[in-house]
């Protein structure tokens, strides 16, 4: 039905696209693979009639035969919504915000034609229903709904006019697994009633293996690969693919090392946040954090999963001593740290961030950067004694110390991620919080990083608290694990065992959802 | 290296000029200003005096350049006056959010925005008497909840941030965080709101003059030249447009430069280089 012809983009001169040729038959879902920068977005947005301005495209994109790329802007606009359609990664932002999910639903089908609006919010109605949010008014705005159901709503806009091919760019990436696995049973279930074509766009191999008829893998704007699903993957022919799977299921080699020293205790800590305001009353306060306990020894690796919105990223704070609390106590190596914390404790207990991109001030230089936590000391060192400090910090996460004088927008997301790691190693801390520190990385960075973890760990004895809503991460690098839920702890123990043996329903739940790379070969 | 946007060029060639014109007047003009020659008045431009003089025998061209300098001085202390509180304000008022603090000083901030400045000014005037020293004071005090506005909504996205939340681990307190990194990363949006402060204070201390609440005679004001030569805009026109084409193009230029600083400094632009 659709074919990608030998398709080729340039932007400004510089290649984006070589030779990329692709074909998606009605009714089938089409995987593309790849890792940031690989071309995959590029490759919808050729689709779509929407590559950025200076960009180029050569060879041809055929929709039953004749050549898109050859179209005038109002043919596009004729085409997109109606033929083919698109779903966006960050539901959250798809939405005009001011405008009901009724209106935006409808407005799909007033541009192509549909004339009277009633008839328009009739058909949105059915095509709500259809994506199940039977339960939500027409009239309700996105910031009513969650992430799950906003995506929804896009899903709904873009089968309004039954396009025949549906394209998702990393449509599950900015939502909780439980969620992601509703919203792909969804798509998965419309390609089949609506006989459409699917190209599911995403970094994640277990969400294509699990989903796709046939799979592309992309790397630097090339197709290195591209074949049925279970042959691509368990054949491997591509040495590119072998590593990414490898990667994707990497497990760094530990050494359990733990000694029974406890260094952080957390006893029935309980965080709560005023209630929002309505008019001059304030509605009953939310219960973020309901009493929890555990604590953590040295050289031990614990993990803390859950959704967003469990509360572990508002224990993880009070953990550091950034929000108060509310009751309960959590001691530090051995002192409270509640109320506030002693700033001599502070220098023993550091974190790294998700984002590589917002952690680091961008005027800033590396050297200025990774000092910063020396503040903390009574005598920072100065000088050359301080250089040497962050030179050392620098090659232990395995990066130049004339990367000192650089700015960080001049590294990429996983060496920016090791310019954290060595802020976090400054001040030689005993614990170190990694609050979703991979999470935003490539697979094969990420596999990199959690080597560098199990590294730092056996040569510094660290003790890391792990948070993380991605449980193959949480598996392949800690010793305990802590399921966390509305606030509460639902399930602790030993990762094999909670991961193999889930005793709670949430756990099970949980560990149902996410998606399985299964690689029998 | 990226061309410079157009407007930015064109308002920093203007600005400068006057700048320059200013900065000659303070050690030599073509005449003395404060010297009255009747037989002298009213005269056509001529060799001895380029632009003519005034109906109290004063060379144009001088009071100009004087009232230039009249103008950048009194605009200059004004806007630092609005940074130099409303900055600081603004930065405890966001570092603070939700607080008691930002309550009062951003309601603070409204009572201010509330009064007119020509009223504030008559106020001030009445009672402390007419001065530039005066309009200076009246000017700079409705700078204040400017610059506090823009720190405040400036540095409130930034506080969300990772690196803030890393500095918060090394121990930093609020106000050196933002000292140490809210600040500079405002900086762009201070720049470009100081530049339009300034051009509005040019306007102001011209208003000013012109009600006879600025400047005193015998120092030679824009806003003053316009009054003088109001009477006389049907006999000798040329005695008001000069100062009001001084106003216009110095006002001008430096809405130009703000604008183009605006392109210059946008963060999405710079992204895109970086």
């Amino acid at each position: 039905m659709i074919a990608i012809e030998r398709l080729t983009v340039d932007i400004h001169g510089a290649p984006i696209l070589n030779e990329v040729s692709l074909r998606i038959a009605q009714g089938e879902v089409f995987g593309l693979v790849g890792e940031s920068g690989s071309g995959k977005s590029m490759t919808a947005l050729a689709l779509m009639g929407l590559l950025p301005d200076g960009a180029t495209a050569g060879g041809a994109v055929r929709l039953d035969g004749a050549n898109l790329l050859e179209k005038s802007e109002a043919g596009w606009c004729a085409m997109r919504g109606n033929d083919i359609a698109m779903i966006f990664q960050e539901p959250m932002t798809a939405l005009n915000p001011v405008q009901t999910i009724g209106a935006q639903v409808a407005e799909t089908l007033t541009i192509h034609g549909t004339q009277d609006r009633r008839v328009a919010l009739k058909i949105a109605r059915d095509r709500l229903d259809r994506v199940g949010l039977s339960h939500v008014g027409l009239d309700a705005y996105p910031h009513e709904l969650s992430g799950g159901q906003r995506q929804r709503v896009c899903i709904a806009a873009a089968i309004a006019l039954h396009p025949r091919l549906l394209i998702a760019d990393e449509p599950t990436t900015a939502l909780d697994v439980t969620t992601q696995a509703q919203i792909l049973d969804l798509l998965r279930d419309l390609v089949a009633e609506e006989n459409m074509g699917l190209l599911l766009i995403t970094h994640d191999l277990a969400v294509v293996s699990g989903m796709a008829d046939r799979i592309a893998v992309m790397r630097k704007g090339e197709i290195v690969e591209t074949g049925p699903t279970a042959q691509v993957l368990t054949e491997r022919r591509h040495a590119y693919t072998r590593a990414l799977l490898a990667a994707s299921a990497h497990a760094p080699d530990r050494a359990a090392a733990s000694r029974p020293e406890v260094l952080l205790e957390v006893e029935k800590v309980e965080r709560t946040y005023p209630g929002r305001r309505e008019g001059f009353r304030r509605g009953p306060p939310v219960q973020a954090v309901d009493g929890v306990s555990f604590t953590l020894s040295e050289g031990e690796s614990l993990g803390l999963v859950g959704e967003s919105g469990c509360g572990k990223s508002t224990l993880t704070r009070a953990i550091l001593g950034l929000d108060p609390v509310q009751a309960g106590d959590i001691r530090l190596f051995g002192q409270s740290i509640v109320p506030h914390m002693p700033r001599a404790l502070r220098a023993g207990i550091q974190v790294v961030f998700q984002d590589p991109y917002g952690s680091f001030n961008p005027r800033w230089r590396v050297e200025r950067l990774v000092a910063e936590p020396f503040h903390l000391l009574d005598t920072p060192p100065t000088g050359s004694d301080r250089r040497d400090r962050v030179a050392e910090a620098l090659s232990a996460v395995h990066l130049s110390p004339d990367d000192m004088e650089k700015y960080p927008h001049e590294f990429s997301g996983g060496q920016r991620q090791r310019i954290a790691i060595a802020r976090a190693l400054i001040t030689r801390p005993r614990i170190i919080v990694l609050d979703e520190a991979v999470s935003a990385l490539d697979v094969s960075v990420r596999a990199r990083i959690l080597d560098l973890l199990a590294e730092l760990q056996g040569e510094f004895g660290l003790s890391y608290l792990f948070v993380s809503h991605d449980l193959t991460v949480v598996r392949a690098i800690t010793d305990r694990v802590i399921v966390m839920q509305a606030g509460r702890f639902v399930e602790t123990g030993d990762t094999r065992s909670v991961f193999d043996a889930p005793q709670h329903d949430y756990t099970q739940a949980l560990l149902r959802a996410a998606p399985r790379l299964d690689l029998a070969s | 290296m990226r061309r410079l946007p157009k407007a930015l060029v064109i308002g920093a060639v203007i600005s400068a000029a006057f700048l320059a014109i200013a900065l000659v007047s303070l050690v030599w003009t073509p005449h003395p200003v404060t010297g009255v020659s009747i037989s002298e008045r009213l005269q056509p431009p001529s060799a001895a005096y380029v632009l003519g003089t005034d109906q109290l025998g004063r060379d144009l061209a001088s009071m100009l350049m004087i009232g230039a300098q009249t103008s950048i001085a009194v605009a200059l202390i004004a806007v630092g006056i609005g940074i130099g509180l409303g900055v600081p304000l603004g930065l405890a008022a966001a570092a603070n959010r939700g607080s008691l603090l930002d309550e009062i000083i951003m309601r603070g901030n409204d009572l201010i925005f509330a009064f007119p400045s020509l009223v504030i000014a008559i106020l001030i005037t009445a009672r402390y008497g007419p001065s530039a020293t005066n309009a200076i004071l009246a000017i700079g005090i409705f700078n204040i909840p400017v610059f506090a506005r823009v720190a405040r909504g400036g540095a409130l996205p930034l506080w969300t941030l990772d690196y803030i939340l890393a500095a918060r681990t090394a121990g930093k307190g609020r106000a050196r965080i933002s000292v140490e990194h809210i600040l500079p990363n405002i900086m762009n949006l201070l720049i470009v709101q100081a530049t339009i402060q300034f051009s509005l204070g040019i306007l102001a201390e011209a208003a000013l003059s012109y009600v006879g609440l600025g400047a005193q005679p015998p120092t030679p004001s824009w806003g003053r030249m316009l009054a003088e030569a109001q009477t006389m805009i049907y006999t000798h026109p040329m005695l008001a447009i000069l100062p009001g084409l001084a106003i216009v193009v110095m006002v001008l230029g430096l809405n130009l430069l703000g604008d183009g600083l605006r392109d210059a400094l946008d963060p999405r632009l710079r992204r895109r280089l970086a």
